[in-house]
């Protein structure tokens, strides 16, 4: 550290101005990567002959928006949490747990409202429970988290006596329709939730109290607490920010399958991880965006559809994606490297 | 087991020099250890005690000057070298594996083994004997580390060493953490050892203990040798006189300042570690200096005062409250602020901001509804870095990137932008530039001189002298005196923290 004390000469020469610029460029410059991967990705299957007829137009870029709706949000919890320093293992057994409330509610004729409302405060209190534990227990959050996993995959497939519970069509199921009601809404009520979610969810993190101290806990939380941030009080919020996120998430993967599967999503919270990582989520925490996730959830959404177009098998798409986490988190390091 | 031979001694240290860019750290130390020899290596916090042992262990080579093991040239290349040369180091900080056993540590790194097959027969007897040896029959060689005691750490380490056929034996601090009674049987195997012929060099602040375990002395002054003898020949003044012999700077201002009303009042304080609750109030106007070794509990009270140690028992007042006893953020409420010993581990969140990292402790005045004024914040700590002459590009810049002596300035920055009433300052000035220092002490006046209340804990006696109003001195974890600084001298607060008498 010390030998890197500013030599007076060179910022004198490059004056103050342009160095504030460079400072405040510096989110910019973080996303700079998963952006380039984006395009990487959009330019090679529009240049595949095969696809390139399909694979720009509004239709298909609709879908996978629809797609992408229960990874980004699950994403979007999943954001707070890392930059956090910590991680939810729980978010794909949360997922459908509350997919499998919401079905059950629907299909004993609560009004679907209600049943929403279930799924969001039953995805709330998960988390809850995974902040109370981790907090008081004060055990990390892998450990926790991973027996949450367990725990309400068990409950969900318990309260499902293992096995699919149907519903009738509701309203909900009509949040992520492909052709949305009224047409004007040109996408579904899903996919603007989640953009309206994602603006409020980056406006928490960079402007206000709560999102700096999120900050400051990632990246040390000793510092935290020497600065009166309330370290506990403010991870259990994270954590039960999270669970409503997986919440909404489950209502959403109720909606797309009309069905409650106990069995759904599984390892999808790897899914929901890497999408963060890809976005320049540091899983040691202080570092990551919401805008960075969200490419991350697009890149890998537009590569399972570009692959699927091409005919590709499922698991060249695999193969994709896990090169994909490592050449992004490489790049990060690199770039990090040369920052310092 | 290592045995007496020859006449030469086992080591020779001659016009040993060694430069850190433009510092001189040793300037031509001598140092020598007779065979079966007990010698102190003494001098203060930076002395150059250190570097010393690490050129020897060859962990850091020489710029210039000669070595000689038993006669011969003796060039480490690295501690490896080193260890395969007989000099075994016992580190102030334990370097064993905690979840491995005994048996593992002591032989790990040179498993003894037949075609990569472990084979402990052998060794398990050897290192029971050596275990035995060192009157520690009752180390299992099968217990996990982590069970074991401070004491019996140490004695694993030197099993280890001792196994490594080591003729010289480097100990530094080696009872900073031990009980009285482990400290007499870690004596006990020292006198053993040197009866069996093992030099011994004994780096230690507790000069009573020097003077019970060492046959010879030697002291470091700013890199050079300032004296030494025979242990018995020296009165324990005439060796704190050789440590200290310094003139003090004329780095600190002091302005007229009156102490006004008691802003901290601490009462029958105990922290966990604490031996005994200790008493004292601090006014404004006023800097109270804590002295004492590392360990002394001087750090435990000032985050006991804070609340991030929890206090077994006692009051802390603020300004003649009563703080309820808790957390950081009500001592916060409650107008104290601390700067952190580990600037880097606990003061500052490196990859945050200048920005973030001086108004985390007081969001408020820029909070809405919960929401931030950037700009505002920005500006405030753009203020902050003028006025404080701080180093950095701009205040978005993350503090990973400025200099040691920039971030303690940007910790500094947050008691003042918290407008905290009770600083409690651990260590400010430790490993930073002279400039960055005597800004600080700068700082430390004005504070004082608007009324603030300052505590302020250091190892290093003449800036204690220089900025405090009084001194209160720490011994084996609780206050011993306190008393107007005019009154000590760095002699005094030496024979104080190392002796635990105030005369």
């Amino acid at each position: 550290m010390d030998r890197r004390a500013p030599d007076g000469g060179g910022y004198n020469r490059k004056g103050i101005l342009t160095m504030k610029r460079a400072g405040r460029l510096q989110p910019v410059l973080n996303l700079l990567a998963p952006f380039l991967g984006l395009i990487l990705v959009i330019l090679i299957f529009s240049l595949m002959p095969e696809v390139q007829s399909r694979f720009l137009r509004g239709a298909n870029l609709k879908a996978v928006a629809t797609q992408s709706v229960i990874v980004a949000l699950g994403a979007l919890g999943m954001t707070v949490v890392i930059i956090s320093g910590g991680i939810d293992l729980s978010a794909a057994s949360n997922i459908a747990l509350t997919s499998v409330i919401v079905a059950a509610g629907v299909n004993a004729g609560v009004p679907p409202v209600l049943a929403l409302l279930a799924g969001l405060v039953l995805g709330g209190l998960i988390g809850l429970a995974n902040g109370l534990l981790i907090t008081r227990l004060k055990l990390v959050p892998f450990i926790i988290t991973l027996g949450m996993m367990g725990i309400a995959r068990g409950m969900a497939k318990w309260f499902a006596h293992n096995q699919k519970i149907d519903a009738p069509l509701t309203w909900l199921n009509e949040l992520m329709a492909k052709t949305p009601r009224p047409s004007w809404l040109l996408l579904a009520p899903g996919v603007w939730l989640m953009i309206i979610l994602a603006v409020a969810m980056a406006v928490l993190l960079r402007r206000t109290v709560f999102g700096r101290h999120v900050f400051a806990i990632g990246s040390n939380e000793a510092t935290a607490r020497l600065c009166g941030v309330r370290t506990d009080r403010t991870k259990i919020l994270i954590y039960v920010l999270a669970g409503l996120f997986c919440g909404l998430s489950g209502v959403m993967e109720f909606s797309r399958l009309t069905v409650g599967d106990p069995t759904v999503a599984v390892g999808l919270e790897l899914d929901i991880i890497a999408a963060v990582v890809i976005g320049g989520g540091s899983l040691s925490g202080g570092e990551g965006s919401i805008l960075g996730s969200m490419i991350g959830v697009f890149i890998m959404s537009l590569l399972r559809n570009g692959c699927t177009m091409m005919g590709w098998p499922n698991y060249i798409q695999e193969i994709i994606i896990g090169v994909i986490i490592v050449a992004a988190v490489a790049l990060d390091r690199l770039r990090h490297r040369h920052a310092a | 087991m290592p045995s007496s031979g020859s006449d030469l001694p086992a080591l020779e240290m001659r016009g040993i020099v060694k430069r850190f860019g433009a510092t001189e750290a040793l300037a031509g130390v001598d140092f020598s250890l007779a065979v079966g020899e007990v010698h102190a290596l003494l001098g203060e916090n930076g002395a150059g005690k250190s570097t010393l042992m690490k050129i020897l262990s060859g962990a850091l080579r020489p710029d210039a000057g000669e070595m000689r093991l038993s006669g011969k040239p003796y060039h480490p290349a690295d501690p490896r070298v080193g260890r395969r040369g007989g000099v075994g180091m016992i580190y102030q900080e334990l370097t064993l594996a905690s979840h491995l056993t005994v048996e593992e540590n002591i032989s790990l790194g040179r498993e003894p083994q037949l075609n990569g097959f472990l084979r402990r027969k052998d060794i398990r007897l050897k290192m029971r004997e050596t275990l035995d040896f060192l009157h520690h029959p009752e180390i299992s060689l099968d217990a996990r580390v982590a069970d074991l005691g401070m004491g019996a750490r140490q004695i694993v380490e030197i099993a280890r060493a001792i196994m490594d056929r080591s003729r010289i034996l480097v100990m530094d601090e080696p009872t900073s953490s031990l009980t009285r009674e482990d400290m007499d049987r870690l004596f006990q195997v020292i006198r053993k050892l040197r009866g069996e012929g093992v030099g011994i060099v004994y780096i230690s602040h507790f000069l009573e203990e020097v003077k019970e375990v060492a046959d010879r002395f030697t002291v470091l002054r700013d890199g050079r040798n300032s004296g030494g003898g025979m242990i018995a020949d020296a009165s324990l003044d005439e060796i704190i006189q050789l440590m200290v012999g310094r003139k003090m700077d004329a780095l600190f201002p002091r302005t007229a300042r009156t102490p006004g009303d008691v802003v901290l009042s601490v009462e029958e304080l105990k922290g966990g570690e604490m031996t005994r609750p200790i008493s004292f109030d601090v006014r404004r106007g006023e800097i109270l200096g804590l002295a004492g070794l590392v360990g002394s509990g001087r750090t435990e009270t000032l985050r006991t005062i804070f609340g991030l140690d929890a206090a077994g028992e006692g009051t802390v007042r603020f300004a003649g409250k009563a703080a309820p006893s808790g957390k950081p953020w009500v001592r916060i409420t409650a107008g104290a602020g601390l700067l952190s010993e580990d600037r880097q581990g606990e003061g500052l969140a490196l990859s945050c901001s200048l920005t973030d990292n001086m108004t985390l402790s007081r969001l408020r005045p820029y909070a809405r509804f919960g929401f931030l004024d950037g700009p505002r914040r920005r500006r405030a700590a753009a203020d902050w870095i003028d006025r404080l002459n701080i180093k950095a590009r701009a205040p978005e810049q993350a503090v990973a990137g400025l200099s040691g002596g920039n971030q303690q300035k940007v910790a500094l920055a947050r008691l003042l932008h918290q407008e905290a009433e009770v600083l409690l300052l651990d260590e400010p000035t430790r490993g930073i530039d002279v400039g960055s220092k005597s800004q600080i002490y700068e700082w430390m006046n004005r504070l004082a001189a608007e009324g603030k209340g300052l505590l302020f804990v250091s190892s290093y006696f003449p800036e204690l002298l220089g900025v405090c109003d009084r001194i209160a001195v720490f011994h084996r974890g609780t206050l011993l005196v306190v008393r107007p600084a005019a009154e000590w001298t760095e002699e005094r607060l030496m024979a104080a923290a190392t002796t635990g008498k105030a005369s």
